[in-house]
């Protein structure tokens, strides 16, 4: 128990340990100055974020175009609902586990537990949801092609609306297959599965379709995508290199190749905060369950979880604004 | 613990009622985008833009003391947690808003094109 609650020292002695000039445990203080660190970590991530959007504030791609997927309205693009049901969900979870440090502080245990095992659950179905906005993410919906140049060319109609590569590209007859192990040597394989459409094919299916235009990354000053003429358009497709669909580290339908980086990198460093979250949820969960707090007759451990799980909260507050909002 | 524990559910919800009615707020903008918001620039930012990162803090401070309990605690462990990070993201979003803005600068101006 004198590891994890300490007392006040009641004797006048300054220098004789004990003391508690900030009024908090070591514990509970310990975790505030780990959670500083670890906001410091996640303002490194979200700053250089922001230092490359603003070197490529010209063609960066537009959140709202790219997060529209919402469970069981496939087809009809509705962006920003499923990020806000994601930040429900964590906000309520982070008042579960509030509701289960004010029931600890008045001992009472079986609350304690119930609150506890609702955060745990409110975390478990956040991790999925992120889950399913990353496999989203990585299957990508359109499809594009890079040019040799390094920038990305989508496909609309007259009217302006994107259009899927396999919506109009032809089958050529000579293909290459993909390299598998199955098929080859060990040591020869693709690094890379082989996008199910080649250059050659998506050109040949743009030639065949004369209402389809090419938008470009760069951004109009009504910050929309700029669409090109006809013309522009096949010559812009004659430079292209590759077919891109979904998304991956290297090359991402949507745009900027950072921008996927720093999707990958941000929302799973904080996914991984969740989980972990979870995790250390269940051991205190358990804990509470076998009375070990009761015995101890405090409840600061639940109070030091959940400093940890509303921080995970917080840090979600700013990935929301930074990525999807603004 | 040196404070006592008056319960405060009812702060809790209320707390949990504003933070929902604010995501709300932030959603809505952020599905319609009033064009008379998001094109009238103050201080090198569109209003819209404003509007999402003061939500965003006000989210911020409620979070941390509410949630967090900072109210409670002590002004030392408050300003030694608060006033450390402010200043050090402040200082981390000037040099590399900065710095990327002087980059995207350099591309525009100059006979280097990276991507075309």
């Amino acid at each position: 128990m004198e590891a994890t609650v300490t007392t006040a020292n009641n004797e006048e002695k300054t220098w004789g340990g004990g003391n508690e000039p900030l009024k908090a445990s070591y514990g509970k203080m310990m975790m505030w100055f780990f959670i500083v660190s670890d906001a410091l970590t996640f303002s490194g991530f979200l700053a250089a974020y922001g230092f490359s959007r603003f070197k490529f504030i010209e063609t960066w791609p537009i959140a709202d175009e790219v997060f529209t997927h919402f469970p069981f309205m496939h087809g009809s693009p509705q962006p920003m609902l499923y990020v806000a049901l994601m930040t429900f969900i964590l906000i309520f979870s982070s008042v579960t586990m509030v509701l289960a440090v004010d029931a600890g502080h008045h001992m009472k245990k079986t609350k304690v537990a119930v609150y506890m095992f609702l955060t745990i659950i409110g975390g478990l179905i956040f991790v999925g949801s992120q889950a399913w906005e990353w496999k989203n993410f990585i299957k990508g919906e359109y499809g594009a092609v890079e040019t040799t140049g390094g920038s990305l060319l989508q496909f609309v109609d007259k009217e302006g609306h994107r259009v899927a590569i396999a919506d109009f590209a032809v089958k050529l007859p000579e293909q290459r297959e993909a390299l598998s192990r199955s098929k080859t040597s060990w040591f020869m394989e693709d690094a890379q599965s082989l996008p199910p459409y080649t250059v050659a094919e998506v050109q040949a299916g743009f030639k065949a379709r004369p209402d389809l235009l090419i938008r470009t990354e760069v951004l109009t000053a009504k910050k929309k995508k700029t669409i090109l003429s006809r013309e522009d358009s096949e010559t812009r497709l004659g430079q292209a290199k590759y077919v891109v669909e979904g998304a991956n580290l290297v090359r991402n339908e949507y745009g900027s190749k950072l921008f996927a980086d720093f999707f990958f990198f941000i929302t799973g460093f904080h996914g991984f905060h969740v989980f972990s979250g979870v995790i250390i949820n269940i051991i205190i969960f358990f804990n509470v369950l076998l009375g070990t707090y009761e015995k101890r007759k405090s409840y600061e451990m639940v109070e030091k979880v959940g400093l940890y799980w509303h921080f995970v909260d917080l840090v979600w507050v700013f990935v929301f604004t930074v990525f999807y909002l603004v | 613990m040196s404070h006592e524990h008056v319960s405060n559910t009812k702060r809790i919800w209320f707390v949990f009622g504003l933070l929902s009615l604010i995501t709300v707020v932030e959603v809505i903008l952020g599905i319609y985008k009033p064009e008379s918001l998001e094109f009238t620039f103050f201080i090198g930012l569109n209003l819209l833009n404003w509007i999402f990162y003061i939500l965003t803090l006000v989210k911020a401070y409620y979070i941390v003391w509410a949630f967090m309990h900072m109210e409670g605690e002590t002004s030392g462990l408050r300003w030694s947690v608060v006033s450390t990070v402010i200043f050090l993201v402040l200082y981390l979003l000037f040099i590399l808003l900065t710095e990327g803005h002087y980059i995207y600068g350099v591309f525009k101006d100059s006979t280097i094109k990276w991507n075309f």
